[in-house]
């Protein structure tokens, strides 16, 4: 029996859209999005400071279903602070952040509950975080993890659950045997992947990643971007990804976001973005990459 | 001063199956494009001014113009790649006439999904991602099912002579001729409306340029509106209808 969750996952088909555009050709790998539907999370206005320091100011976003943008920018420049400020986790000075439910509702998440923010959180929303330490649980075995998040959301039945678990294993590529295992007994590229599998088990709409290759060894960071494309594709996710490595932004995202000082300088399509930069700091930013 | 001037046509009779040539499938209007570089003392480099292209559905136009003169950064503004500074990048999409340079990069994807296609020099390697998917993605990416996607993947791969063999590899070890093959087959597969080839037979034999030659043809027959930088004046020869000459602007310090 398949695992049940509360809500539609993958290929959230866009609702009305105008005359300009006909229903989507399909909704294959890179999302049939049609360009008219509503935006999955708006934020406007996003202001935040630290004492002196303005970590946000002023920061606007939206990201639309199946729409994959990455924030990118060195250390300090307020894209870990942004993903916090997003996804619920650190509330702003000044600003708004609205998610729309799949029954089309719109919610301000600062102005929910904290019982609503934790919901948002198992079912809607999956948080994969730089150091899986911070998403996984260390003395629960790795199916546990897994199906954790499943009894999170009302699942009960323990052979189904563990179907999933197993299942889940194998499409983030960690042996299926050794499900019984405790997480630190996996190596950081394991352990990451293990995240992965926690967070997206639930099928959610919209997934935030913190530098989710950040610790890891190169050849180990290849092999997870190189998943995360695939899943993110396979599954039709929302995705939210912050990282100071552009050629991850570059294989990930449709857009990308280019932040400084607390502020967006550029925006735009990513293959525009890092091959015609426009603004000094987005320059900056690709001159120093080393090509390999 | 920058002028862009179309020439005249080559001089042979249009095919007597030729489609009939409508309004354009993509117009340029007053397109310009102009670097500037902030790492170097903010230098300005112009090199597009007041490009007027139009290109009707079934005609294939070849670029020319020296080395440098902005051919191939012509045809990334024509693909949305570079940001156009000035003018507009008109284009057939889903019936409607859509304004490339001001769109939005939601609808530029759509855009390259449906109506626009484009033929680097190099393919850009994903790890891990075999040839046939590569060549496939664009089809399921359309809604084609994988199994359907994949065929019609395998039977383009297999006319550029690239064995059966090599169809479940990545590309990452092929050699630049068979990289440059595998980046056809995926140009091609999806029949765009508008395709952009940016010297798609540079690394290929006679047997293969004759392979490419024909699917330009096929593309102009169904209709496709074709722009291409064709180094090899054999090739442009035998797939342009006329050419439209880029020619170098004055760097301004």
């Amino acid at each position: 029996m398949a695992m049940q969750t509360s809500h539609t996952p993958a290929h959230p088909h866009p609702a009305g859209g105008s005359a300009v555009t006909p229903p989507p050709v399909g909704e294959g790998r890179g999302g049939g999005v049609a360009a008219t539907d509503a935006p999955l999370l708006e934020a406007q206005g996003l202001t935040l400071r630290y004492g002196p320091i303005t970590a946000l100011d002023d920061v606007g976003i939206e990201i639309f279903p199946g729409e994959v943008v990455a924030i990118v920018g060195e250390s300090g420049s307020g894209k870990s602070t942004l993903l916090r400020v997003l996804s619920g986790l650190q509330r702003p000075e000044a600003g708004t952040v609205t998610y729309r439910a799949p029954d089309g509702g719109a919610a301000d998440i600062h102005r929910m509950g904290e019982a609503a923010m934790r919901r948002l959180h198992r079912t809607d929303w999956g948080f994969v975080h730089q150091n899986p330490r911070d998403g996984l649980r260390m003395g629960v075995s790795a199916g546990g993890n897994i199906g954790e998040r499943l009894m999170a959301t009302g699942a009960r039945h323990y052979g189904s659950i563990r179907d999933a678990a197993t299942e889940w294993l194998r499409r983030v590529e960690i042996d299926p045997a050794r499900i019984d295992m405790l997480p630190r007994q996996f190596s950081g590229g394991m352990q990451q992947r293990l995240q992965i599998a926690r967070t997206l088990v639930t099928h959610p709409r919209l997934v935030f990643m913190d530098e989710p290759t950040g610790g890891l060894d190169v050849s180990v960071q290849a092999r997870l971007l190189d998943l995360i494309r695939e899943l993110v594709a396979d599954l039709g996710l929302a995705v939210l990804l912050v990282t100071h490595d552009i050629a991850a932004a570059r294989l990930l995202a449709h857009r990308l976001l280019v932040m400084r000082h607390g502020s967006v300088v550029e925006q735009g399509l990513t293959d525009r973005v890092l091959d015609d930069p426009q603004h000094e700091y987005t320059q900056l930013l690709v001159a120093s990459v080393l090509a390999a | 001063m920058k002028t862009l001037h179309e020439a005249g046509p080559i001089p042979t009779s249009a095919p007597s199956d030729a489609p009939v040539i409508g309004p354009p499938a993509i117009h340029t209007q007053g397109l310009g494009k102009t670097f500037t570089l902030h790492l170097q003392g903010s230098t300005r480099i112009p090199v597009l001014r007041d490009v007027e292209l139009a290109v009707a559905p079934g005609e294939c136009v070849a670029l020319s113009g020296p080395s440098g003169a902005g051919k191939s950064t012509l045809m990334r503004c024509l693909y949305g790649n570079y940001a156009a500074g000035e003018g507009r990048i008109l284009l057939r999409h889903r019936g409607q006439e859509i304004d490339l340079v001001t769109a939005d990069p939601r609808l530029v994807r759509e855009i390259r999904r449906e109506t626009l296609g484009y033929v680097s020099q190099f393919l850009r390697v994903i790890p891990r991602v075999p040839t046939l998917d590569i060549v496939a993605e664009p089809l399921r990416a359309r809604g084609m099912p994988a199994e359907e996607a994949r065929a019609r993947a395998a039977a383009l791969l297999a006319r550029l002579n690239l064995p059966a063999s090599l169809h479940s590899l990545p590309p990452a070890t092929f050699s630049g001729g068979e990289q440059q093959r595998v980046n056809l087959a995926r140009g091609f597969a999806p029949h765009y409306p508008v395709l952009l080839l940016d010297e798609p037979t540079a690394s290929l034999d006679a047997a293969n340029r004759d392979v490419v030659v024909a699917l330009i043809a096929e593309a102009k027959a169904k209709g496709a509106a074709i722009i291409g930088i064709f180094h090899d004046a054999e090739v442009r020869d035998r797939v342009a209808d006329r050419l439209f000459h880029v020619s170098p602007m004055q760097a301004a310090a």
